[in-house]
Formats: structure tokens, C-alpha cells, sequence
């Protein structure tokens, strides 16, 4: 096989280089690890969504999707760990022309920050969360959190965990979220055109991305390489649209249910005004 | 501008309500807060006020989402507070030490109480002025107020939005529970005789914009979210570009700033009352409602003949060391009330080092100090 120098001037421009900081490149994130391919189904949903770029910002809490928030080239705020919920509040009250995106993990916003979830979901605050499930804490070197199957290894439960993990999609749809869908990262063009639904959505939507984490969550429990996760969620993966959020849970034990199953119309905060991006 | 947008004329208010009413006329259009006594009524007020004005107000789910969402409201463009007891401040350590990182012009009111803990919800405390300083975890300058009447807390409240937009981060109002509760006169001035200051922005283009990239005054200007300027910032260690930087270098260039952006100012942001201090041979160092007190004292103390001065700090944060300094090499002693076991008497024993006496008079909180015991602390430290 021949081996090209390719160089700068005769490189072609990859399709979502502007709206990538390619000058933090290369990511922290590891081998096999889902958030690569997440990000590129956000960027490529976000620009065939039709919103004005330069009125959508993006807000991240702590963790590997914490780290998402760094890449994007758009405004964005890397904040505190389960705050990234509530800095966004904020954000959109103030200034309601923005789309506001969270983008972070399931340790993020169920755990440390699950209260902020559950009451943005009650008032139905009109942004986006797009929650990146690896069923553990990656950033800290794997420990159990509250989405990491019951009897699944981690860092801190090397016996088996012992407690009963949230099921976000429910969660979400519980408190009040007028779209909920749930999607495997192997699954690009329905994350995909869900995150645009997503975008468009009035109100309080939220994406949760079931995503491999091979150095921790993989590795202790018989799938330790990126793609072994992929494979299992091709093999043990359905689509159920409409399916009732609370029967259909999310691990690695099981049939992982995906599908859009919530998308209703609620009024929600702050009310419709003129000039809001995409409206 | 509607006749409510300001409310110029003379009022009868109690101090919580002149901090909403101060805040409105700073031109703050963002309250995000969690009810807790004895500050509730500023929320009560900015939920009446600000859709009044055109502004926000959102009850968050508890004090460290209220402290998220002013700094994202921050961004939004508005200036933005939230107001809160000992408590909730300490829930809001947590981002305010974000905000101090992100640089994000804010202000935080603290009604205090007394503690620890639940401690005494509805009655007066003053032990939350170390926390001020030192609440949130790293190493950081914080500018912190503390006025002793209905007036001065509407005064204050423009001076801590002005000082949050000038040298952009959280400025803590330490008001507390008897100044928040005590009604008086208050006279808001017109419109055009409150000095307002914003935030500065960037003069040049996106794409030519670092975010921490500061001016001669340590200050970065900073960008407007979605005006195309694409700004990243993190809670992380950063380089001018606002990207994470992890290393030492990085590390030590941004908190020296951090710190010196403050410190370097402390002529323009230190403010202090001093009455009789000239000749004194002793000097009370009070702040808030515990000032208002001490004034009975050193009058009392005047007629016995003992030469007192009171000094009255209006910034406590950064601590006016060089005032306390130079007044030490002139006077015999010093004392220091101050509702809790002795927090800023500290501080002041750390600027006198030795050249004078002091004596603290420490209450732990309930109610306000006797004068009297004030006055026998004057007494027996020239004695």
C-alpha cells in the first residue's frame, strides 16, 4: 500500500472543520470510545437543522462529554461538575434568540447533577440535553455510577454492583421533557436525525446516547475493545418507537431498547418571543 | 423607560427590599435564587420587580443551580445577582469559585444569620466573612461590601454591580440579618446621577479574540455569546485562548492574575469611614450593623474623656491592611467587635503585627451587641 504525504495546501477540508477547534486536536478521549462519533452526528444534525450557528451555544459539566464543549467551535462553557443544566438556564432566560445545547454524561446529570435535570424537565425549559450514557464514571478511571447495570464491574463494585441504575429516558420523560429518544452510538443516522428533531423541538428535549467507554466499562465487564461494544449493540439492539420509557431500560445485561418515545407539545420556558434562533 | 423602571424619590423600606431596589437601579435584569430567611424578601421583591423592567426572575431547585444560572444569565448579557443566608452561601461556593475562573461579572448577596448550620434562621450573624474571602476551594481575590443601613445598602448594591462589570467576577454583598430587616429612609436618587459601569467589550473581530487575553489592567474584555466570536471557556486551568492549559506555567500566570487584578486595585475598590480617628489613642474597627452599634460605644467612651476613633469598613474584601497599618503606629490599641468568635479581628491583628493592642469583643450572634460591653472592651484595653 502506498503511503501519500499529504500537505496542508493539497489536503481536502473535512465538511465539519469549522465547527471544529482543529487547533486542540488531537481529543483526549480514548480508542474505541463513542464520543468521536457522537460529536460528528451533533455537528452534521446541527447544521442540516437549519439554526443560525453563531446562536447556538453549548454547555458541558465535568467528565469525557464534559470535554465535548472544548472541540466544538461554537460558544461553549466547560462548567462544574452537574451545574451545566443550570448554567444553561440561565443562559437561555437571558438571552432567549440562543439555542442552548447541554452536552455531558450520564455521572454528570443523573448523579451530581440529577436534580437539575429533573426540574428543567419540569419547567420545561426550552433547550436541548444530549446525554452521553457509558454506564460509568470514564473520567476517574471507571467507578460505578447511578446508570451502571445491577451485578456490572466497576473500579468500586469489583464484585458486582449492587444498586438499581436509573433509567434516564425515564427519568427524563417523568419530569417532564417533551422529546425523549434513546440511540446506541452504533446507531449514526437515527442519533443523528433525533438530534435534529431534538433541535427543533420546543421545550425540554433530550437525546440519551448509549456509548462504549472500552478502558473502563468495556474492559471490566467481557467486552474490552470499542468495536466488542458496537458488536453488542448491534446484536442486542431494537428500535421501539412510542415505546413507554418506563419498560424499556438501558444496560448491558439485556435487550437495549432504543427509539423515539416521547414527543409532545407543553408550553414551556421562556415563552415563544421573536427573533429565537430557528423560530 | 416606564416610571417603574426606577423608582427616583423618597422611600420607607427595609434593607432587603432596598437591595432589590438598588439592583434595579444598577441596571441588574437576572435574579436566580432559592428562598431562605432572612433574604427571602429580596427574592420576593425581584419577582415583583423584574418583569416590571423586563428583566428575569427564576426560582431555582436550590442555591448551587441559583449560583449556575446567574453566571449563565451572565453570559446572556444581563447583569445578574442572587441573594441568599449562610446556608445557601455555602452551596454556592462552589460556582462561585467559577466564577472567579470563568471571570464572570455577578453579584451575591449574603443576608447573614447566624450559625453554624441551620443555626438561627430568623436572627442576625455576622460569621460568614471568612467564608467570603476563602469559601470556594483554590486561590483567589474576592471584592466583599458590607453596609450598615437601609440606605447604604441601596448605595452599595450599585457600587457591587459596578465593581462585578469593572473587574469581572462575583462581588459579595455581606449584608445582615438586622441591616436586611430594619426599615429606614431611603432616597433614590434620578437615573442620571447613579454612575453605571458595563462590562468592557472586545474591539476586535472574531477569530482575532482570546478570551483571557487581558489589558494593561489585567482585565480581559469580554465577548457576548452568540455574536460570532465562538469563545470557548473552561472552569480549567487556561491559557489567553481559554483553552485548557495543564501546567505549571499556565497555572501560575492565571491565578497571579486572578489575584492581582484585584489586588493591584485596591486603592479604586477600598472604601472606609473613619470618624475621629486623627487623634485617637484607641480605634474601634467595626463593619455592618455592628457598626451602627459601636458608634453608641465610642460616643459613650468620648464623654468619659479616652480619645476613640471608629473605623468602619465598607470593603472588607480586599482587606484595607495599609489603612489598619499606618493607623497602628499612632494608636495605643484596637477593638474589634464583630457577631461571631473573631474573623476579621484576625485581620486586623495580622496588619497591626505587634505595634498596638487589640481586643476583640466577639457575640455569637441572636442579636446585636450591647454597647456597653463595647464600651468596657474600650476601657480595659488602655488601661
Amino acid at each position: 500500500m502506498n503511503v501519500l504525504a499529504v500537505t496542508d495546501e493539497a489536503r481536502e477540508k473535512h465538511p465539519l472543520e469549522d465547527y471544529l477547534r482543529v487547533d486542540r486536536l488531537p481529543h483526549i478521549w480514548c480508542p474505541g470510545c463513542g464520543l468521536g462519533t457522537i460529536l460528528g452526528a451533533f455537528l452534521r444534525g446541527l447544521l442540516k437543522s437549519g439554526l443560525t450557528p453563531d446562536k447556538v451555544a453549548v454547555v458541558s459539566g465535568i467528565g469525557c462529554t464534559g470535554r465535548v464543549a472544548g472541540y466544538i467551535k461554537l460558544d461553549s462553557f466547560h462548567t462544574t461538575h452537574g451545574r451545566a443544566i443550570a448554567f444553561a438556564t440561565g443562559l437561555k432566560l437571558a438571552k432567549p434568540e440562543l439555542k442552548v445545547v447541554v452536552f455531558s454524561g450520564d455521572g454528570d446529570l443523573a448523579a451530581i447533577g440529577g436534580n437539575h435535570l429533573i426540574h428543567a424537565g419540569r419547567r420545561n425549559i426550552d433547550m436541548t440535553v444530549l446525554c452521553v450514557n457509558n454506564f460509568n464514571y470514564g473520567m476517574t478511571g471507571g467507578q460505578f455510577g447511578p446508570t451502571t447495570p445491577e451485578t456490572a464491574r466497576s473500579t468500586t463494585s469489583r464484585a458486582g454492583n449492587i444498586e438499581n441504575p436509573f433509567n434516564m429516558s425515564a427519568l427524563a420523560a417523568a419530569s417532564g421533557a417533551t422529546y425523549v429518544a434513546r440511540w446506541t452510538a452504533a446507531q449514526i443516522h437515527q442519533m443523528e436525525k433525533s438530534i435534529i428533531e431534538a433541535l427543533l423541538k420546543k421545550g425540554f428535549s433530550f437525546v440519551e446516547i448509549i456509548s462504549p467507554c472500552p478502558t473502563y466499562y468495556g474492559r471490566m465487564n467481557r467486552l474490552p475493545t470499542g468495536l466488542d461494544q458496537m458488536r453488542y449493540y448491534r446484536s442486542n439492539s431494537v428500535v421501539r418507537h412510542g415505546a413507554n420509557p418506563n419498560e424499556v431500560g438501558a444496560g448491558t445485561n439485556g435487550q437495549i431498547v432504543t427509539g423515539k418515545f416521547i414527543d409532545i407539545e407543553r408550553p414551556y420556558l421562556p415563552g415563544p418571543r421573536d427573533g429565537e434562533n430557528g423560530g | 423607560m416606564s416610571d417603574r423602571e426606577h423608582l427616583e424619590g423618597e422611600h420607607f423600606m427595609s434593607g432587603d427590599e432596598a437591595c432589590s431596589e438598588g439592583a434595579i437601579s444598577a441596571g441588574c435584569r437576572f435574579f436566580a435564587g432559592y428562598p431562605i430567611t432572612p433574604a427571602t424578601e429580596i427574592a420576593e421583591r425581584m419577582s415583583d420587580r423584574l418583569p416590571e423592567v423586563g428583566g428575569t426572575y427564576v426560582q431555582m431547585e436550590d442555591e448551587l443551580g441559583s449560583m449556575a444560572a446567574v453566571l449563565g444569565a451572565s453570559w446572556g448579557d444581563a447583569k445578574a445577582m442572587t441573594a441568599t443566608s449562610g446556608p445557601g452561601f455555602s452551596l454556592m461556593m462552589e460556582n462561585i469559585g467559577l466564577g472567579v475562573m470563568l471571570e464572570t461579572p455577578c453579584v451575591v448577596v449574603n443576608v447573614q444569620r447566624a450559625g453554624p448550620s441551620t443555626g438561627l434562621p430568623t436572627m442576625v450573624g455576622q460569621g460568614d466573612m471568612m467564608q467570603a474571602r476563602w469559601g470556594s476551594h483554590g486561590c483567589y481575590s474576592i471584592i466583599a461590601i458590607s453596609p450598615d443601613s437601609v440606605q447604604e445598602v441601596f448605595d452599595l448594591m450599585i457600587k457591587a454591580f459596578n465593581l462585578a462589570e469593572r473587574f469581572r467576577l462575583p462581588v459579595l454583598v455581606m449584608m445582615d440579618g438586622a441591616v436586611g430587616h430594619m426599615y429606614e429612609k431611603v432616597v433614590i436618587p434620578p437615573l442620571d446621577k447613579i454612575h453605571l459601569v458595563t462590562r468592557r467589550r472586545p474591539d476586535v473581530p472574531p477569530g482575532e479574540y482570546w478570551p483571557y487575553m487581558p489589558d494593561e489592567d489585567l482585565i480581559p474584555p469580554m465577548a457576548n455569546t452568540g455574536e460570532g466570536y465562538r469563545f470557548h471557556v473552561t472552569g480549567l486551568t487556561h491559557d489567553e485562548r481559554g483553552y485548557p492549559a495543564m501546567d505549571p506555567e499556565a497555572q501560575d500566570k492565571l491565578v497571579r492574575r486572578l489575584v492581582e487584578k484585584v489586588e493591584r486595585h485596591r486603592d479604586e475598590i477600598i472604601e472606609l469611614e473613619e470618624d475621629g480617628t486623627d487623634d485617637a489613642e484607641v480605634v474601634v474597627c467595626a463593619y455592618g450593623i455592628t457598626a451602627r452599634v459601636a458608634t453608641i460605644a465610642v460616643e459613650r467612651a468620648r464623654r468619659e474623656g479616652t480619645r476613640v476613633g471608629l473605623l468602619r469598613l465598607i470593603t472588607v474584601w480586599p482587606f484595607p491592611e495599609d489603612k489598619i497599618k499606618s493607623l497602628a503606629r499612632q494608636v495605643k490599641a484596637f477593638v474589634v467587635p464583630e457577631i461571631n468568635y473573631g474573623q476579621i479581628s484576625l485581620e486586623v491583628e495580622r496588619s497591626v503585627a505587634g505595634m498596638a493592642r487589640l481586643a476583640l469583643v466577639p457575640h455569637m450572634g441572636g442579636d446585636v451587641h450591647n454597647p456597653a460591653t463595647i464600651l468596657e472592651a474600650i476601657r480595659q484595653v488602655i488601661k
